[in-house]
């Protein structure tokens, strides 16, 4: 009992000698990691964010190849000309062109096998200028022009969606930007703070010939230290709230539901030791610039 | 061996100027293996001189050579393990208040990179040599001004330096310590360190004659 006592007196020495600049005091264990661990957080979301706008935006834009379609009925058929006269004569309209009766048979063949006989409607595609425009009118004076006349224009809400995909994206990197931004001022005013604490022991320490890679690597040490394992955190309480959104996002991308292999598992991986690296690096480089100011 | 070329010392003024010259042209030599008393009243510019030699601070112009290496401010690498062979006992201790006295013995060893296990006989005999056998884990707060002050002076001795500088090392000693102490330094001095001891004590001097060194107001008035 008394032995026990004793060891781990012992045991509490050692860690202390192992620590002359008290950093252990200096550099709390609560609030950087703290703080580290709510960037993390950030982190995950943004990088998540940004994975699931790329598949999004991917998926999307296979679809938005053919803008909008417009379907003739068959007994409208002879009437394909006029059709395209109308469709290139509106200022909206970029290109058309009939779908020929080849590639339909094409298209259709997995669905209809060779059924030649069958009729089919007309097919033309065409493209707007840009697909914020809206394409009402144009449906309307081609129906007014060609009763039964149908446009098809999914295509236009698949674009504008990819569009969004990618701003949303965007977003998400500057997101992550910012993120890594302030984790490096968060880690430099925390060493700042410990670096003004420990100034006499530094001071003690580089009199009694320590070098500036020793004084800066023990800094280092800990920050890293401290900023991966609140990235650990971080990235851990990522999880659940990762695997709900991927649960909602799964379906529009496409994809069968599995949220837990749909999760960016690499990039919550990657966190911890990013932000070690982080903070090392910035302890590091505000250390030897603090020690410039000793001989 | 220490050599001074016309060394003068400013410090930094509080408005990012220089201050006034706290020590203004010195020049002299200690050879290799010498003891030197340095002497001056209070302000004089002794603690600034051995702030010099124990490379805490670079001079403001001069130029300054010590243990044969000369310090020059754009060769800043150098000075780490300089200083490593420097023994330093600080007027006001400048212990670890979180570290045992124990661990402040052994700090200067750590950091020149001794192993656990070859470091414990050192740091033990030292700290029995200045009588703290039994103390070794006290903080610095545990013990009295004379504890803390031996404490100091076995981190300083611990690592055999070749040069020893001590600014007022019997200042909280009483008399029989303080001979005590000197007995210690001028044993090493015999076994090879340069040693410079800073002192207002006449007496001390007077008991342990040796050539010294004398400052008024940061110039040096009398050497020999
Ligand atoms: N860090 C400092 N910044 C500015 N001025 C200083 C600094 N240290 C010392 N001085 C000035 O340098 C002069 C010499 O001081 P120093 O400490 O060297 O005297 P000393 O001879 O050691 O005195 P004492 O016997 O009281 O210890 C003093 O005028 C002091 O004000
Ligand atoms: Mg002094």
């Amino acid at each position: 009992m008394a032995d026990d006592r004793n060891q781990g007196a012992v045991a509490r020495r050692i860690r202390r000698a192992r620590d002359p600049l008290g950093l252990k005091r200096a550099l709390s264990d609560r609030l950087l990691p703290g703080l580290v661990a709510a960037m993390a957080l950030l982190a995950a979301l943004a990088l998540a964010g940004s994975r699931g706008a790329e598949a999004l935006k991917e998926r999307w834009q296979q679809g938005a190849a053919a803008a909008v379609t417009v379907q003739l009925p068959p007994e409208q058929a002879g009437r394909m000309e006029d059709a395209m006269a109308l469709l290139r004569a509106r200022p909206e309209v970029a290109w058309a062109e009939p779908v020929n009766p080849e590639r339909m048979h094409e298209l259709l063949r997995p669905w209809l096998g060779e059924v030649p006989a069958l009729p089919l409607p007309s097919v033309l595609e065409l493209r707007l200028h840009n697909t914020a425009l809206d394409p009402a009118p144009l449906q309307r004076a081609l129906s007014d022009a060609i009763p039964g006349a149908e446009v098809e224009a999914h295509g236009i809400w698949v674009a504008r969606l990819a569009a969004l995909a990618r701003s949303v994206q965007g977003v998400a990197l500057a997101v992550l930007a910012l993120v890594i931004g302030v984790a490096v001022a968060v880690v430099a005013v925390a060493t700042r703070a410990g670096l003004a604490s420990r100034r006499q022991a530094i001071e003690i320490l580089h009199d009694l010939g320590a070098t500036q890679s020793d004084i800066a690597g023990r800094f280092a040490r800990r920050i890293g230290l401290l900023a991966a394992g609140g990235a650990l955190a971080g990235a851990a309480i990522a999880v659940p709230a990762l695997a709900a959104l991927s649960g909602l996002a799964a379906p529009l991308a496409g994809g069968m539901v599995q949220p837990w292999s749909a999760l960016p598992w690499l990039d919550l991986a990657l966190l911890p030791p990013v932000a070690g690296l982080i903070g090392w690096a910035t302890a590091q480089l505000s250390v030897r610039r603090w020690l410039r100011r000793l001989p | 061996m220490v050599r001074f070329t016309a060394v003068g010392l400013r410090y930094p003024s509080p408005d990012g100027g220089l201050g006034p010259e706290a020590l203004s042209d010195l020049t002299f030599t200690l050879p290799e293996g010498s003891f030197t008393w340095l002497l001056g009243t209070s302000g004089a510019g002794k603690s600034s001189l051995l702030r010099l030699l124990y490379l805490a601070q670079l001079p403001t112009h001069g130029t300054l050579e010590v243990l044969g290496h000369q310090v020059r401010p754009d060769r800043r690498d150098a000075l780490p393990a300089l200083r490593r062979r420097i023994g330093v006992v600080f007027q006001d201790f400048r212990l670890l208040p979180y570290l045992s006295a124990f661990d402040n013995v052994a700090l200067p060893l750590r950091l020149a990179g001794r192993s656990e296990g070859s470091l414990r006989p050192d740091v033990t005999e030292m700290l029995r040599w200045v009588g703290l056998q039994g103390k070794e884990m006290s903080l610095p707060e545990q013990l009295s001004g004379g504890e803390q002050q031996r404490i100091a002076i076995a981190r300083a001795v611990v690592t055999r330096p070749a040069l020893l500088v001590a600014d007022e090392p019997t200042g909280n000693l009483d008399s029989h310590q303080a001979r005590r102490l000197l007995a210690l330094l001028t044993q090493m001095n015999r076994l090879g360190t340069t040693v410079v001891v800073a002192t207002h004590s006449e007496d001390l001097v007077a008991q342990f004659p040796s050539p010294s060194l004398r400052l008024e107001a940061g110039r040096l008035v009398h050497h020999g």
